[in-house]
């Protein structure tokens, strides 16, 4: 293509600082024109990659508004003052090419999204990963520095954890008071023959660690309940709840509405499973959807019922996605929606969740709890009335 | 007529089938048609005062009907009632 040399005189050359300052404003589309595997090393964060060879093939799906403010780096600036002066030929009103490009943005302790924390051989474990744009390298760093509680390394958690750890999520953490038996490896696909009788927080981590070395997996090997809930959950950005037992879910619900956390919630019986996200404040809580327990009889559990294995890995696997798009925050997470699913029938049905106004842990009357009664949660074994699980 | 999806806790009480069809022109008339027809789907669904367990959740189509109308919420041809209590199941102890 050629250029019209008289434009590249007349482009706008900013400073890096100038450039740091029109980006942390807000409403800045910033392009990227070097090639891939130099954005790959580093690039700054909400970069759009539009190579040089490509900008006239790809620069509309990049910066769609040509009268938005457009701003280019490349390596040193000279790559980034020949795409704005070939954007201003294509009509592009507001650009600006950063001079002295990443390197002069560095030089000046500016941020970069770096594949710093990822090794060579990071790169080629996630490199399927790094190829969507939906998750890139900026998606993939998020998600080796994201840390996630599984409650339960069981039928649920076995295949979330397995997807997880594949995922290259940092921080794995196992809720399980119960060792391995024969009866759990239909469905328990962490587990092994080998490791009968070994607690499941161990068998998970060997199975993690084999999988996956970027994977730091914490054991807590025991119960979760009122005295340790808040201690456990607060060093976690996302909780997966696979538990088999009302009062402990109703008891993850109130502590995680408390500290905010996002919970992944699923439950399997049969043929049959469910599940939804939940974004305290932003969307219902499981007390929203399930104001109160169910009586026993109507609340039967796998060990007594039975369980498809597979539907585990269907609902695991689901749990997994959503985690994967929380922490890239891609996507439409199912916030305000139960999917259940029907393995006989092959059949999803999506359900509409509310958040209720009257809900005594979310609603608009929950009372802001004081941090004297942090720790502190109503009986739930007296509540749920010895609904569900083995408890 | 409209198809009413049975949760697996419920099946027992309906011969095992996941969906039946029961008439009604809202959605307590419809639900009163499948406890007459399975009487022991009654206690379940609900409580001594005629009203819904609290512990079961009933959808229009996908809408829950407590934002609706609730059991007078009208039934057209077709649509679809679904009873939901909730489930538990997952890892095998916590």
């Amino acid at each position: 293509m050629a250029i019209d040399t008289e434009r590249v005189q007349t482009i706008e050359e900013i400073e890096p600082f100038e450039a740091a300052e029109e980006i942390n404003g807000g409403d800045v589309v910033l392009i990227d024109t070097r090639e891939p595997h130099e954005y790959q090393e580093a690039h700054l964060e909400n970069g759009k990659l539009v190579p040089p060879g490509l900008i006239a093939d790809e620069i509309a799906t990049a910066a769609p508004d040509k009268s938005a403010r457009t701003i280019l780096y490349c390596r040193s600036g000279n790559r980034s003052a020949l795409a704005a002066a070939q954007l201003q030929q294509l009509g592009y009103e507001n650009v600006a090419s950063m001079s002295g490009g990443i390197i002069a943005w560095q030089e000046q302790g500016l941020p970069v999204v770096a594949a710093h924390g990822m090794t060579p051989e990071q790169r080629e474990r996630y490199s399927r990963h790094t190829l969507l744009p939906e998750v890139g390298v900026d998606g993939q760093v998020k998600l080796l520095n994201s840390k996630v509680l599984l409650l339960g390394a069981g039928g649920l958690g076995a295949p979330t954890a397995l997807y997880l750890a594949a995922a290259g999520v940092g921080t794995i953490g196992l809720v399980d008071d119960d060792v391995v038996d024969a009866s759990n490896l239909q469905r328990q696909v962490i587990h092994n023959t080998e490791r009968i009788g070994m607690p499941k927080t161990t068998s998970a981590r060997i199975f993690i660690e084999g999988l996956n070395p970027d994977v730091n997996v914490v054991e807590h090997n025991g119960r979760l309940d009122a005295t340790n809930i808040l201690d456990v959950i607060e060093d976690y950005d996302i909780i997966v709840d696979g538990a088999d037992n009302f009062p402990t879910r109703y008891l993850l619900n109130d502590a995680s509405v408390r500290l905010r956390k996002p919970v992944v919630s699923a439950s399997i019986l049969g043929f049959d499973g469910q599940i939804s996200t939940f974004l305290p404040y932003e969307g219902p809580c499981y007390r929203c959807l399930y104001p109160t327990p169910p009586p026993a009889e109507l609340a039967p559990s796998c060990s007594a019922n039975g369980v498809l294995g597979v539907m585990a890995g269907t609902m695991g696997t689901l749990q997994a996605n959503e985690v994967i798009k929380l922490v890239l925050g891609k996507g439409e997470p199912l916030v305000g929606r139960l999917l259940l699913y029907e393995a006989l029938g092959t059949r999803f049905t999506e359900l509409k969740v509310r958040r209720d106004p009257n809900c005594p842990i979310c609603g608009e009357n929950a009372e802001e709890i004081p941090e004297s009664e942090m720790g502190k949660f109503p009986d739930y074994d007296e509540f749920c009335a010895g609904a569900g699980g083995d408890r | 007529m409209a198809t009413v999806k049975i949760p697996p806790v419920l099946r027992p009480k309906t011969g095992g089938q996941p969906e039946v069809e029961a008439g009604g022109g809202n959605v307590g008339e419809v639900l009163r048609s499948l406890t007459s027809e399975h009487p022991d789907t009654q206690e379940q669904l609900f409580g001594e005062d005629g009203e819904l367990n609290r512990y079961v959740n009933v959808y229009l189509n996908d809408e829950d009907v407590r934002v609706l109308d609730g059991l007078e919420t009208a039934v057209k041809d077709g649509d679809t009632v679904v009873i939901l209590p909730a489930m538990a199941g997952g890892a095998s102890t916590l």
